[in-house]
């Protein structure tokens, strides 16, 4: 009961985001309130969920809640919270609620606000899935998620074009590391044999020993590199400050960029432990500490300077990471939920400075402090605390740091350095987190401001007030307020095996709180000689020629460029070398097989030749031969002659014991043939000598031979495969199945039918919504026909008819077709019903019988098209009203709800129904659901095929448009 | 029997081969065609032939081996339905590039 509730909470935080962002997006654009409160309320109340679960995994439980969905692929859908992933969500869900409440009165409401809400709350339930995933597929799933979100939210103010190329860059960078990612993930998979976190967690010493650990642990780094912005890849994080600053505040220094951090620290029992390991996270998250501290130094954008310190102090946890000892493990999630406190508040003073000041620029701020006393006291210990003063969070995690660096983890230089480094490190931090309160909050007034900055409005300051309290509790007392939570989290991270560590102030003297008090006394002094030059900086020295984005731009440049080359190169856009292409490699392909084991025909028995069928076969194949021969000049005979080889495929099917093909084969001919000859009207005269007077030239001639020999080849190939094929005796294989079931479980004799409309009816409806899909398009295409110029006019017999017409008095325009047709017409017309009762007739059989809904639904489609070609499209429509559109929706519809019926009685979608009813004079009758599957199958073949046919007719009624490329022909506006 | 329908195939695929090869609009759906009937009846003829034994069975026990394969026969039904659709979506969309370009050229561009 315990588990089941827990389930239920977990998958009710986890939805409520998403749904929340559905809700906020459908609101109006102005409403902003409405859209905050929403978004507060649903922040809040996962804060209160997540909070309430606190209890379950305290004492190391794992919460578990999940769906299977694909079993088999080990593709399953888990939620797993354990005190890791607690906080994680913790920082996500309270810092995202605070975030709101800023963003409230930070948002103009001059903008889309809802939106923006929107995808916030998006975004918390994608980070959220993503610390809650319990397989790594899922994980990776989610971690692009949240780059996508991103990439929403930095362009949120996407007239901007800094902000649309930033968002960009973001999504790049993220993006390709994510999918880095998934192919680590996707190794890690295949070495484990699972992607289920804790079997994953389990198996740390046989992925440390699989040959694939190296290349799997350098892609699951540059996932993690990516997204927690380290070097190489870290000049996406300062781009995207495009975006508004809760975003910064929220995704780009408390939570995204610490999925990295999250993921490295949730592996760190499986993948940490290899020099491969030590080497390449210690140093690059030593290079990403010292060379983000030294960037931020020179920032003259607040903004731009707290992104850089963001960099740097992922590096600091990324560095932490690396030495892979359990303490510093400890004092990487230590400073994760540390930084997350000051650098959220941080971003939000920045914000309210950029809010009241109208600018961010630091050599413009200037004597703040006036002004905004709150903000300023707050901002000051919120840097404080990212300096590492005593007293505060900052200067815990801190000393926990350099008591790491200082230890002896290994023998390599790095390890030696490491002290020294990370103490350099520091000092500029000290310096940066100086400038940055001294620069904007001290000194005279600020002279170049736009306007009077004042104190913002308290709602907006809360979310500070209440992250900077936070800072300092911790700070003054780490014991008793972060320490059980920390405790929980460690002991989940690494697996039982939890080092002894003690959260206190003070240590006594000793070698960290040494180089702490340097860093903190340099620093200082640092600022104090360099400050007037600082602010005259206008680039990072030493780093100038190392920018990213210039690399990222140049890489970018030369895949574009790369691909269009390739495409120039490698691609056509002419039609006839693609085919020509694709005949070839299908006929080598096809060759393959037969080089490698040889041609021989097979021994089974070979059926007797009958001369007829024979005879056939060879009218049939002439048929072909002589179509492809006069299709170019003689389009008509051409059609006439593919006609007479469709009906020597359907006497074929006859003869061979297929009459259901050999029905519908027929019919289809008969609809096809009119097809062609309604579309012969629109194409152009064509020419029977293209160079008159001259040979043809070499070219043409050899494309020609050329072409012949592939068709030959072609030809040739599927004759011998054919052959090769036929005598070969069958294998027993799933037919066998159905012929035994057809009757006794289908319902029907007609096997064919019942495979069509019971055993394999999921696939007929698939087919006939493509049938469904293609007459829409048809008649969506032709909407906007727009025939050639030399087509527009009357074909020449239409208007010599007409005119004798006109000449003639007593005689209207039409007569004169009309009278030809006259003896036709009524023949025609007498048919109609006969032709609906063959229709409903074999429509009735199918079951049974050769027959069934397809060919029901061509014959009373041939119905409906003949009268078209007696009558007149307009007095056939004038009589009889044919909505070809509802006949496919109806026999959708109906298809589908037999289908659907089956859930209702707890059978699969489709499962068919029968009984066998003693009718009185008809005597045992099988009545099927099958029947009824078929009604619908029926119904939409009627609409599809009269849509198309009627579609193409009308065209010639139609009040001819305005021909596309100018011409003289006046329209004429035809019966 | 089956030398004939093999060689009958075989004749139908290279005259629709050599067609869809042409640069005409009008000679490539005719080429389809022949090469849709060439392929249903391959396909009908991977369940091998059998003379007057259409796969309808009695109410009783069944004996599979006496009847055609029923299996390859509803695929190719099917196809016969789709083939005609997919020849209709040909003709309007060449229909329609021939308004729109003045030439029945595969390309929308008679190039020479």
């Amino acid at each position: 009961m315990l588990i089941a509730t827990s389930s239920v909470t977990l998958w009710f935080v986890l939805l409520l985001p998403f749904l929340g962002s559905l809700v906020v997006a459908g609101l109006p654009t102005r409403s902003r309130d409405a859209a905050a409160l929403l978004a507060g309320a649903v922040a809040f109340a996962g804060t209160v969920f997540m909070a309430a679960l606190y209890p379950r995994v305290a004492d190391g439980t794992i919460l578990q809640a999940g769906v299977s969905w694909l079993p088999s692929l080990g593709l399953n859908i888990v939620l797993r919270l354990d005190g890791l992933t607690w906080i994680f969500a913790m920082l996500v869900l309270a810092i995202g609620f605070l975030v709101v409440v800023y963003a409230r009165y930070y948002m103009s409401p001059r903008d889309p606000v809802p939106r923006f809400f929107s995808f916030l709350l998006a975004f918390m339930g994608s980070m959220l899935a993503l610390v809650l995933s319990g397989n790594l597929v899922q994980m990776a799933f989610f971690w692009e998620l949240t780059s996508l979100t991103s990439f929403l939210l930095i362009g949120y103010w996407h007239q901007n074009e800094s902000a649309r190329s930033a968002a960009r860059m973001a999504l790049i960078v993220t993006a390709a590391g994510g999918l880095c990612l998934l192919v680590g993930v996707l190794l890690i998979g295949k070495i484990v044999g699972s992607y289920d976190l804790d079997t994953v967690l389990a198996s740390g010493d046989r992925i440390r020993a699989s040959s694939l650990y190296l290349p799997a642990l350098i892609l699951i780094l540059i996932g993690a590199f990516t997204k927690s912005a380290q070097f190489p890849f870290h000049f996406w994080l300062p781009h995207a400050m495009a975006a508004p600053t809760p975003v910064s505040a929220y995704l780009h220094s408390a939570t995204m960029v610490k999925a990295g951090v999250f993921l490295l620290i949730r592996l760190w029992p499986v993948l940490a432990g290899s020099d491969a390991w030590y080497l390449i996270v210690t140093s690059v998250g030593l290079i990403t500490l010292i060379l983000g501290a030294w960037a931020a130094i020179f920032q003259q954008d607040l903004k731009g300077l707290l992104a850089y310190s963001t960099i740097s102090h992922l590096g600091i946890i990324t560095l932490l990471l690396g030495i892979g000892s359990p303490l510093a493990a400890v004092a990487a999630i230590f400073h994760t939920v540390n930084h997350a406190t000051f650098k959220a508040s941080l971003f939000m003073a920045a914000g309210i400075i950029d809010h009241e000041a109208g600018t961010r620029d630091l050599r413009k701020l200037s004597g703040l402090y006036r002004f905004m006393p709150v903000t300023a006291t707050l901002a000051m210990v919120a840097a404080a605390a990212m300096a590492g003063v005593p007293l505060l969070n900052g200067f815990l995690s801190k000393e926990m740091l350099l008591a790491e660096a200082l230890e002896d983890t290994n023998e390599t230089f790095l390890d030696q350095a490491l002290p020294y480094l990370v103490t350099v490190g520091l000092i500029f931090s000290v310096l940066y987190s100086v400038r940055f309160i001294h620069q904007s909050f001290f000194g005279p007034p600020a002279t170049k401001l736009e306007r009077r900055p004042h104190e913002a409005p308290h709602w907006m300051r809360l979310p500070i007030e209440i992250l900077v309290l936070a800072c300092v509790v911790i700070g003054i007392f780490p014991a008793v307020t972060i320490g059980p939570f920390l405790d929980v989290a460690v002991r989940a991270a690494l697996g039982g095996g939890a080092p002894e560590y003690s959260l206190a102030i003070w240590h006594g003297f000793s070698k960290p709180l040494l180089l702490s008090v340097i860093a903190l006394v340099l620093g200082t002094a640092a600022y104090l000689v360099f400050a007037r030059s600082l602010n005259a900086a206008d680039a990072v020295p030493l780093l100038g020629r190392l920018r990213g984005r210039r690399m990222f731009d140049a890489v970018l440049s030369v895949l574009v460029s790369g691909t269009r080359w390739l495409e120039d190169w490698l691609g056509t856009r002419r039609l006839q070398p693609q085919l020509r292409l694709m005949v070839l490699v299908a006929c080598a392909v096809a060759l393959l097989p037969f080089l490698r084991h040889g041609y021989a025909p097979g021994t089974a028995p070979r059926t007797l030749i009958d001369p007829g069928f024979a005879l056939i076969w060879l009218i049939g194949s002439a048929c072909a031969v002589a179509g492809a021969w006069q299709a170019k000049y003689h389009r008509l005979a051409a059609v006439v002659l593919v006609s007479g080889t469709g009906l020597a495929s359907c006497i074929g099917f006859v003869w061979l014991s297929a009459p259901d093909l050999a029905l519908t084969q027929l019919l289809v001919e008969t609809v096809t043939t009119v097809l062609l000859l309604l579309g012969l009207r629109w194409l152009p005269k064509r020419l029977p000598d293209n160079w008159p007077g001259k040979r043809t030239p070499a070219s043409v001639v050899l494309r020609r031979g050329s072409d012949l020999a592939i068709a030959v080849a072609a030809g040739g190939g599927v004759a011998a495969l054919a052959y090769a094929m036929m005598t070969r005796p069958l294998p027993d294989a799933i037919s066998r199945f159905f012929l035994e079931r057809s009757y006794a479980e289908g319902g029907g004799r007609n096997v064919v039918n019942v495979i069509l409309v019971d055993f394999r009816a999921f696939d007929t409806l698939g087919e006939i919504t493509v049938l469904a899909i293609v007459a829409l398009t048809v008649f969506s295409l032709l909407r906007r026909f727009r025939p050639a110029r030399e087509s527009v006019r009357d074909p020449e017999q239409q208007r010599l008819q007409d005119a004798f017409d006109e000449a003639h008095a007593g005689r209207a325009p039409g007569d004169t077709v009309s009278d030809y047709l006259v003896v036709p017409r009524v023949i025609l017309e007498w048919v109609f019903p006969f032709i609906v009762v063959i229709a409903l007739y074999l429509f009735l059989r199918g079951h049974d019988l050769p027959g069934g809904g397809f060919a029901a639904g061509v014959a009373m489609s041939i119905a409906l098209i003949l009268q078209y070609m007696a009558a007149g499209t307009r007095s056939v429509e004038a009589r009889l009203r044919v909505r070809p559109t509802d006949w496919i929706a109806g026999g959708l519809l109906i298809a589908a709800a037999t289908g659907a019926g089956a859930l209702l009685f707890d059978h699969p979608f489709l499962t068919s129904w029968f009984r066998y009813l003693e009718v009185p004079l008809v005597g045992k009758t099988p009545l099927a659901t099958a029947l009824l599957f078929d009604l619908g199958v029926f119904l939409l073949v009627v609409g599809a095929t009269a849509l198309i046919l009627i579609a193409i007719a009308h065209q010639s009624i139609r009040r001819p448009v305005r021909p596309l490329r100018g011409g003289d022909e006046t329209g004429v506006e035809k019966r | 029997m089956e030398l004939v329908l093999a060689l009958g195939i075989g004749i139908l695929t290279a005259s629709g081969v050599w067609l869809i090869l042409r640069p005409r609009t009008f000679q490539v759906i005719l080429g389809l065609s022949l090469i849709s009937y060439a392929v249903n009846m391959f396909i009908y003829a991977m369940g091998r032939l059998k003379v007057d034994a259409p796969p309808i069975v009695g109410s009783g026990a069944v004996e599979a081996s006496r009847y055609d394969d029923p299996l390859p026969q509803a695929l190719v039904l099917t196809a016969i339905v789709i083939s005609f659709a997919m020849t209709a979506l040909l003709l309007v969309v060449l229909l329609a590039s021939r308004g729109i370009t003045g030439t029945d050229h595969v390309d929308g561009d008679d190039g020479e």
